[in-house]
């Protein structure tokens, strides 16, 4: 069985590594500044003891007053998971820092993001739309489109 | 006398036999090896997740159908399981069975079609794509049996499944049980120790163990490479945890290594199969849900073992009768990542080789 691992010890952690990362912790997720989102994936990535090397899934909600980006983690050597978030306070040209270096699941993710959400991913080699043309204008799984 | 070559841009499809639906490799070549591709496609958008977030919870099930069309029945589970997470709803017994010999049923029926295209990819033209069409028939005439259709069944509902197995069933599928290991051995013996076989696909497009875990590759991807990761054994949902199985993997992560992972993951479900048939109790097949439910605001993640990999849904509720968002982890995506480290360095005809090895799906990747 996948255990969850427990997210206030894990911010714990993370508060000690990355001071003024963590914005919010709840039982189930935990979730960082945008601006901290990379040395946070890092750390999780290469601290012996979570070592969380797969990125399983990346998505966006949008919560009119914030982009909410949701990470899935989980570590194949020790099976445990882990959700992260980062939040985007801003509906014209929200960026966040991309984890393709990190992860390149993120790659195919990201740019779908991109592509229908309409967050940018800061440091992606390859940042254009994915499954609609690159002349289409809009981000269609916006909430207040259409 | 040593030729100037310069290297040239090749469209491989939209549309091209080879590419298993609308999909484009934009490659650069140098005479006939592949210096860089780039795959496009989007050509089969029709904006699932858009979709789902205008229809009540049981609404999505038709169009969870509609992503990875040759397995619909783990597609409809991956997502009926994440909304029963957020919902806390309890599955009867006997549904829990027959969703397990239906995703198993599903696996079998989905590797027999990507086991023939594939070997119609590396040259061995139609002959055993027609006989694993015929096995594959045997189980389409089940799935019929049980919920009237043959492709896209929307046979699991929230709760349960649509409706209970009609008296002649398990007698038809203990038939089906019974005459499949034969036949898939007969398929062993046919290809995989095939000369030509082995030439074209032997050592061909590896992915190694580290690539695969960084870009996010699952199922026979990824356990061709030799990890065994089997999300019904890692992280066992419905009742998996109740049978007995094993998790073929292979060692090169070559494109033979993916064949045969599936061919033996083919015996390890009739396996499956099998033990829920001597264990299925009687009884009802449906919670008793409302047809409009409103499950309590927050998200959840339901994931499944399909045939081409881990499917996913995280679904987030609002409290209302729709999915406030529905998005889809789709398997083929994330393994069509390590496409370029596969292909790279190789000749166009062993990227057709290799691309048919990924047992890709369009309908999944484009949503």
């Amino acid at each position: 069985m996948t255990t969850s691992l427990s997210t206030w010890e894990v911010s714990k952690q993370i508060s000690e590594h990355v001071p003024g990362a963590i914005s919010e912790t709840t039982d189930a997720a935990i979730v960082v500044n945008g601006e901290s989102l990379l040395n946070v994936a890092a750390f999780l990535k290469n601290t012996a003891g979570l070592d969380f090397d797969y990125l399983t899934t990346i998505t966006a909600v949008d919560y009119y007053q914030y982009f909410e980006v949701v990470y899935l983690f989980v570590s194949m050597e020790h099976n445990h998971s882990l959700v992260l978030k980062a939040r985007c306070h801003t509906r014209d040209n929200p960026t966040l820092p991309s984890l393709v270096s990190l992860w390149r699941s993120a790659d195919h993710q990201e740019r779908e993001i991109y592509d229908l959400m309409g967050i940018t991913f800061e440091g992606h080699p390859n940042m254009k739309r994915i499954v609609l043309w690159p002349e289409f204008q809009g981000h269609p799984q916006r909430k207040d489109y259409l | 006398m040593q030729l100037r070559t310069e290297p040239y841009v090749l469209n491989m499809g939209p549309v091209h036999p080879s590419t298993h639906g609308v999909f484009r490799m934009r490659v650069t070549l140098d005479g006939e090896a592949v210096l860089n591709l780039e795959p496009v496609f989007g050509y089969l958008h029709r904006g699932v997740e858009k979709l789902a977030e205008e229809r009540a919870y049981s609404g999505v099930i038709p169009l969870t159908d509609r992503l990875d069309y040759v397995a619909s029945m783990t597609n409809n589970l991956a997502y009926v399981l994440a909304v029963e997470k957020l919902a806390e709803i309890k599955v009867p017994e006997r549904a829990e069975y027959l969703r397990v010999i239906m995703s198993e049923l599903q696996r079998i029926s989905a590797h027999l079609v990507s086991i023939g295209s594939f070997t119609n990819d590396s040259g061995c033209y139609f002959t055993p794509f027609l006989y694993m069409y015929r096995e594959r028939e045997k189980i389409v005439d089940l799935f019929d049996m049980v919920c009237g259709q043959r492709l896209l069944y929307n046979y699991m509902r929230i709760g349960g499944v649509s409706q209970d197995i009609p008296d002649e069933f398990l007698p038809a599928l203990r038939k089906v049980v019974k005459h499949l290991p034969g036949r898939i051995n007969e398929y062993d013996r046919l290809l995989s120790e095939n000369e030509i076989f082995l030439a074209r696909t032997k050592g061909v497009g590896i992915l190694p163990k580290e690539t695969a875990i960084n870009i996010g590759a699952s199922g026979p991807v990824l356990r061709s490479t030799g990890i065994e990761w089997d999300i019904r054994k890692k992280d066992p949902y419905s009742i998996y945890d109740r049978f007995d199985f094993d998790i073929p993997t292979g060692e090169a992560g070559d494109c033979y290594d993916r064949y045969y992972v599936r061919l033996q993951e083919m015996r390890q479900s009739i396996r499956i199969v099998e033990q829920a048939l001597k264990q299925i109790p009687s009884g009802p097949v449906k919670a008793d849900v409302p047809q409009l439910i409103r499950p309590p605001v927050g998200e959840a993640y339901g994931h499944v073992e399909g045939p081409t990999g881990e499917v996913g849904f995280h679904v987030v509720s609002d409290g209302g009768i729709a999915p406030y968002r529905c998005h889809i982890r789709a398997p083929s995506l994330m393994n069509l990542t390590g496409l370029y480290d596969m292909s790279v360095g190789w000749k166009v005809q062993d990227l057709i080789v290799i691309f048919g090895s990924f047992a890709i799906t369009m309908g999944e990747i484009d949503r």
